[in-house]
């Protein structure tokens, strides 16, 4: 019986070693960036580069464009790399970030059931695509979260002169891939940012039905947070990344992400 | 159907070190939140049978109501008390493994303390007398009681373990899901499915289990070869 639990306190003992973890001796950054920049994949081709290059590690926590922003206002990141820029603008006036700069951008895209049933292939801009779904009262997944991809989408709407409710119109609060999935189910039109429509890969009947307007065009940017806000900021490291995407090897870096044989992102630092 | 099986067991024989770690981080946290909700637990749930205070039926029931704390309720509690703009944000642990183990400790801490609660009660209303006779008070029996109890208790504990390894509410709050460093089986699984990877989400999914399943039969014949012991 003594052997026993002794047997019993040494598995207790070293159960509790467990949680003594190893501190990571690396220097680390913390960006937080957006689901669909993250689900394209686009991180885990170019952070090796950088990492390779300067030693610093790269912790990115990807979440919806407005989760991003409030991560970086509580200090709970030293950069944020987000898709909206009027939020990303109102952020740096607040003082919560330092200046914002333009790093790449994709583009959005619509994508519905292949036999279309509110004819979107026969429209010209996306405005009129978006009024021809709302007129055929086909049903429609949105992100409805308050994303950069939400923003667009509800922009979409309000040039269509639409404003979207009923049954068609089905909003999924949830994040880029789960609304591609619940999407392919129905079927229902969506709107995507490309990136994750190339590396989806449950489309189901889902194909593009429209793309290619001027207003679809999808720019990205970085901002470093305020160590003036946070002093815990690391901004030196933070500045080091920021500036290695806007180098020329960090958008040769993003120029070369391919999936499919598609570039997914476009450089577009000044 | 069978499709995800396969990618499972091509997952697990390819050597894949990013599953690894991955399974790795989950049995590091969930475990670490196992033994420290045992830790605390178990002497808090036996002195809840025994003591007698007032208020001490609202604390049981609070206990109780806490086993259905939904795992994003708490997960955003602590990522709000870890937070750099939060009280405890001095102590850098948001997005980290130590914010994940904070986290599951909270989610089975009150399952361990009403198990063990209502387990010694039991034993206490059955060797109240015998225990008394030899001269123990209600606070020198509480060892006591929780050797006698263990084969129960330790199902108390692995109803933890089993909390804390399949939620993800959590710990995807307060870990981030970052690769390489906070992201675990869980998480990994909502990250595949999100890419619309369904086979490899299933197939990730079928290894949690296993990896649950083995930890079960263990625990079980550790209660089997006890129980023969005790006869």
């Amino acid at each position: 019986m003594h052997a026993t639990r002794r047997a019993l306190f040494g598995l207790a003992s070293s159960l509790a070693l467990l949680v003594a973890l190893p501190a990571s001796a690396q220097e680390f950054i913390t960006v937080a960036s957006t689901t669909s920049t993250a689900n394209s994949g686009l991180f885990d081709h170019i952070l090796p580069m950088f990492q390779e290059e300067t030693g610093i590690e790269v912790r990115v926590v990807a979440q919806g464009t407005g989760q991003a922003l409030e991560t970086g206002r509580r200090g709970d990141a030293d950069v944020v790399f987000v898709h909206a820029r009027a939020q990303e603008e109102q952020f740096v006036e607040e003082g919560y970030g330092v200046e914002r700069f333009d790093v790449m951008y994709n583009d959005f895209v619509i994508v519905g059931p292949g036999e279309d049933p509110a004819g979107v292939r026969e429209t010209d801009t996306a405005a009129d695509a978006m009024a021809a779904i709302a007129e055929a009262q086909a049903s429609f997944a949105s992100r409805g979260d308050d994303s950069g991809t939400h923003a667009a989408e509800k922009s979409l709407w309000a040039s269509a002169g639409v404003e979207p409710a009923g049954r068609w119109y089905l909003s999924t609060g949830s994040g880029m891939g789960a609304t591609l999935n619940t999407a392919a189910q129905v079927p229902a039109y969506a709107l995507t940012d490309r990136g994750t429509w190339l590396s989806f890969a449950n489309r189901g009947p889902l194909e593009i039905v429209s793309q290619g307007d001027q207003v679809l065009f999808n720019p990205y940017g970085v901002i470093l947070v305020s160590p003036e806000r946070h002093p815990h900021v690391k901004a030196q490291a933070g500045q080091a990344f920021i500036d290695w995407l806007v180098s020329n090897a960090g958008q040769a870096a993003i120029a070369s992400y391919h999936v499919g044989g598609e570039q997914l992102f476009f450089p577009s630092a000044q | 159907m069978s499709a995800p099986f396969g990618t499972a067991f091509d997952l697990i024989v390819s050597g894949d070190p990013a599953l690894y770690e991955i399974i790795g981080l989950s049995l590091r946290v969930t475990l670490s939140a196992v033994a420290i909700a045992a830790l605390l637990g178990l002497p808090l749930g036996a002195a809840l049978a025994l003591a007698r205070f007032p208020g001490r039926g609202a604390v049981i029931v609070l206990f109780n109501a806490l086993m259905g704390l939904p795992p994003v309720v708490a997960g955003l509690l602590i990522y709000l008390l870890l937070s750099r703009s939060g009280p405890l944000g001095d102590l850098a642990l948001l997005f980290t493994p130590a914010a994940m183990i904070v986290a599951q400790t909270v989610l089975i801490l009150p399952i361990v303390v009403s198990l063990t609660r209502s387990v010694t009660e039991d034993l206490w209303a059955e060797y109240e007398e015998q225990l008394k006779s030899l001269g123990a008070t209600r606070l020198r029996a509480v060892p006591t009681l929780l050797w006698d109890g263990r084969v129960s208790l330790l199902t108390g504990v692995l109803a933890g373990f089993g909390r804390a390894s399949a939620e993800v509410g959590a710990v995807l709050i307060v870990g981030g899901n970052i690769a390489g460093y906070t992201r675990t089986m869980t998480t990994a699984i909502t990250l595949e499915t999100s890419r619309g990877n369904l086979g490899l989400a299933v197939a990730l999914g079928l290894i949690l289990m296993a990896l649950t399943l083995t930890l079960n039969a263990l625990a079980w014949s550790l209660g089997q070869w006890q129980r023969e012991r005790i006869g």
